[in-house]
């Protein structure tokens, strides 16, 4: 862990979480914190919508082809994807104590639950590639029609599933680096002693953004992993 | 207006030695970083504004050269081609003909996807929504100059994708053809989509910065009925384009994903469904044309009212009515695609078309109730609201046989339909947007126009769309198809008259062009108040300071009450238009 003190400012300086003053434009920090709030769950909200598309388009394809999306689900292996449910359910819980110890001004704790929650999602990524992407990629389960080259499949659709695979976990693991990069600016940020119980919006906006990434995950997990 | 400083400390003293916001920052690269560099919503928004109206000027020669090859059918005179004006160098005439499709779409997703989707939120919204609440700034200016270069980035990948040799997919992007056209160069479709893409995101993040300034950033005093109806039209707005953009964003992402992996979900061959691609699509675009038409609401109330100097007729319906139109946009997506659905559900969902009639018919009632017994004053501003009353109304009355089973099956797919969508966007948004340039100039550079040349510029403008667009409904009834390069000779003098009517179009616009410019280099200086306006932003100077108020604003009636309240800073002299029966009336 880090050598830093809780806040790099010179002894007997007020940390920066004490100094800081709310943007010129807001009249004060709490009107500021929720306008942030609003904003991300706002932002949310379009995610969500954005994944929708993938659910509708597995929705229909699922019934209209539920040989080859019982096929498809049957390469899967649940264990790799539970151990990855695990995973982020993990991380979602250091993200949601890291903003509780920057509430109660635990700085020490406050970034070790960051970088933890980091290494988890790396840990989820690493999963991702190693025992799924990269075999299923190498044996020829690819997507679409460019690729796929599948000599046992056994449903002309098969390529379909593997399409609505790749797409649904590929965007999702691409939000899964993206709320990775975003943790770690909280954790550098945190390392200068940004955060403390008066100001923390930004783990606590950046905690949104990962709980719902966990959540998107939640959802593809069973459809794609347990329905058969 | 008496201010009051609520809160904390950085409110003591106000900004009382500012200067305006276009005051230059040093030399010219300096001040130049400094725009490219700003955080001010009053910057961004014009800034906005001159992207938006050069991309119109190029969605507007690509429009005229449509109508140049339509003045007269291809026809084979003796083993002579005629009357086709694109040609390629080997002088085929589908070669010929495939260069006029490049061009209608390079048209449609110019207007569209760049000038008239981000137009009115991003140029006008920008600068009037935090200056209307009373507000310093947006709630995040740094996610607004994010937007701004992201549209800014979107709009260059469209314009290489053009540079290129465009496409021919039509703006709609319809599958299989988007997936299967242009393999020679096949990055110019990707570019494209991508563009579209890229400014659907700026579309979001404007949106979003919007909803939260409106719920957090309204000044003392103001509570949700005291906004003015153009900010709960960008509200109405900004919801839409949270809700559906993402959806536009995930279809083009998958259209790019099977152009270039053929992944499927479009392609029929490996089970995925063309049909799907429609749904999404028109599950974003439909709600996405009140995107286009709401702000064009919210301009024509704000100019109907101060330009007729009377209360606004049913404030709250008007603003139920944004919101009303909002979520019956998300209900009516399937009504693009009756013919590929069942029976049942077309008639679902032409019965849910008809209920947008509902909220825009009251709107358009009640402003004609607002003009009536008003005092009215003939400026440009209220010349376009006027014309836009009679536009919008036969753009949205031609919507609904568009809307009805049996009318439709003829009418579909026809010049009906061009006709009709450009009453709407042209008609209702176009012209508004250039009625409320009109009508906040003075206020966002500081210099007057010139009112005269400004009607008459508008009185072309009127004329010109008429007769470029009303000839077009009689085509479409009489079976001309849309988006074809040519057509039987029978059509020719309607087609002769139409782009007769596009080029004294263009003459209007000119003329703008020509107000505009003489107003920057020598116009008069605009008072605090030219029009006796009283919302917000006409208590401030003009142009603003660069924090928009010396105090913060503490509201204490409302947009709206000209009865009982004398217009801040106005001085009825400064009126372009002389009127003694209206100065006598009110003082």
């Amino acid at each position: 862990m880090s050598t830093l003190p809780a806040h790099s400012t010179s002894s007997g300086d007020a940390p920066l979480w004490k100094k800081y003053q709310a943007a010129n434009h807001y009249r004060s920090k709490e009107e500021e914190f929720d306008a942030c709030k609003l904003g991300m769950w706002l932002f949310l909200t379009t995610e969500v919508l954005l994944f929708a598309g993938i659910f509708v388009g597995y929705a229909i394809f699922r019934m209209l082809y539920p040989e080859a999306w019982a096929n498809g689900s049957a390469y899967l292996d649940w264990r790799w994807g539970g151990l990855n449910t695990v995973v982020l359910l993990v991380s979602s819980y250091t993200m949601a104590v890291s903003i509780h110890h920057a509430q109660l001004n635990n700085q020490a704790a406050l970034k070790r639950n960051l970088l933890i929650t980091v290494l988890c999602g790396a840990a989820f990524i690493a999963i991702k590639l190693t025992f799924e992407y990269i075999p299923k990629w190498s044996a020829g389960k690819a997507p679409g029609g460019s690729f796929f080259a599948y000599p046992f499949a056994t449903d002309p659709h098969e390529p379909l599933w593997w399409g609505i695979y790749y797409c649904g976990t590929g965007i999702h693991a691409l939000h899964v680096l993206i709320g990775m990069s975003l943790i770690f600016w909280v954790y550098l940020k945190a390392r200068k002693g940004h955060y403390g119980p008066h100001h923390y919006t930004g783990v606590e906006v950046v905690g949104l953004y990962w709980h719902l990434v966990d959540l998107i995950w939640i959802f593809l997990f069973p459809l794609l992993y347990l329905i058969g | 207006m008496s201010t009051i400083n609520h809160h904390g400390s950085h409110a003591v003293g106000g900004h009382h030695d500012e200067g305006s916001y276009l005051a230059p920052k040093g030399g010219l690269v300096s001040t130049m970083w400094a725009w490219a560099t700003t955080i001010d919503h009053k910057k961004l928004g014009v800034m906005y504004l001159a992207a938006v109206l050069t991309l119109f000027f190029l969605g507007g020669v690509a429009a005229l050269a449509v109508r140049v090859e339509l003045f007269q059918p291809t026809t084979m005179v003796n083993g002579k081609v005629t009357g086709q004006v694109f040609q390629d160098a080997g002088g085929a005439v589908a070669a010929g003909h495939a260069i006029y499709n490049r061009i209608f779409t390079l048209h449609g997703a110019i207007m569209v996807f760049m000038v008239i989707v981000p137009g009115i939120p991003s140029a006008l919204g920008n600068f009037l929504l935090p200056i209307m609440l009373g507000a310093k700034d947006v709630a995040f200016p740094r996610l607004n100059l994010l937007s701004w270069w992201v549209y800014v980035v979107g709009s260059v990948l469209g314009v290489v994708s053009i540079i290129m040799g465009g496409v021919d997919t039509g703006w709609t992007f319809y599958t299989p053809y988007s997936t299967s056209t242009d393999w020679d160069v096949y990055m110019r479709v990707v570019l494209m989509i991508g563009a579209a893409f890229v400014l659907g995101f700026s579309s979001i993040l404007t949106g979003l910065n919007f909803v939260v300034t409106v719920h957090k950033l309204r000044a003392p005093g103001m509570g949700w009925f005291d906004m003015p109806l153009f900010v709960w039209a960008i509200y109405s707005t900004a919801i839409i384009q949270v809700l559906a953009t993402p959806v536009i964003g995930i279809t083009l992402l998958l259209l790019i994903f099977e152009r270039l992996f053929h992944v499927g979900i479009f392609d029929p061959a490996i089970g995925g469904d063309p049909v799907l691609f429609q749904h999404f699509f028109w599950f974003y675009s439909h709600p996405v044309v009140y995107v286009m038409i709401l702000p064009a609401f919210g301009i024509i109330s704000e100019l109907i009212t101060v330009h007729a100097h009377k209360k606004i007729f049913g404030y709250r319906a008007m603003a139920f009515a944004s919101l009303g139109v909002a979520f019956v946009s998300f209900l009516v997506w399937g009504h693009h695609m009756f013919a590929s659905m069942g029976e049942m559900a077309s008639a679902v969902f032409s019965a849910l078309t008809f209920l947008v009639a509902i909220p825009t018919a009251v709107k358009v009632f009640n402003w004609v109730a607002t003009l009536y017994k008003g005092s009215i004053q003939f400026t440009a501003p209220m010349v376009y609201a006027l014309f836009f009353l009679f536009l919008f109304t036969i753009g949205g009355l031609t919507g609904l046989p568009l809307g009805t089973l049996s009318t439709d099956l003829h009418l579909h797919d026809s010049y009906f339909v061009v006709a009709h969508f450009h009453y709407v966007m042209m008609g209702g948004t176009i012209i508004s947007f250039v009625a409320g340039i009109h009508h906040w100039w003075p206020k966002m550079f500081g210099r007057m126009y010139n009112e005269r040349w400004a009607i008459v510029g508008a009185c072309l403008v009127f004329i010109g769309f008429n007769l470029t667009f009303f000839t077009q409904f009689i085509l479409g009834t009489r079976g001309m198809p849309r988006r074809y390069a040519t057509y039987i000779p029978e059509f020719t003098e309607l087609h002769q008259w139409s782009t007769y009517g596009s080029f004294i179009l263009l003459l209007g616009f000119l003329v703008h062009l020509f107000v505009f410019i003489h107003s920057l280099v020598a116009g008069r200086p605009a008072p605090k108040n030219p029009w006796g306006g009283l919302s917000l932003e006409w208590e401030t100077d003009s142009p603003p300071i660069e924090h928009n108020f010396h105090h913060e604003p503490l509201v204490k009636h409302g947009p709206y009450d000209f009865e009982t309240t004398v217009p801040p800073h106005w001085d009825p002299k400064d009126y372009p238009i002389p009127a003694s029966n209206f100065t006598a009336d009110k003082h």
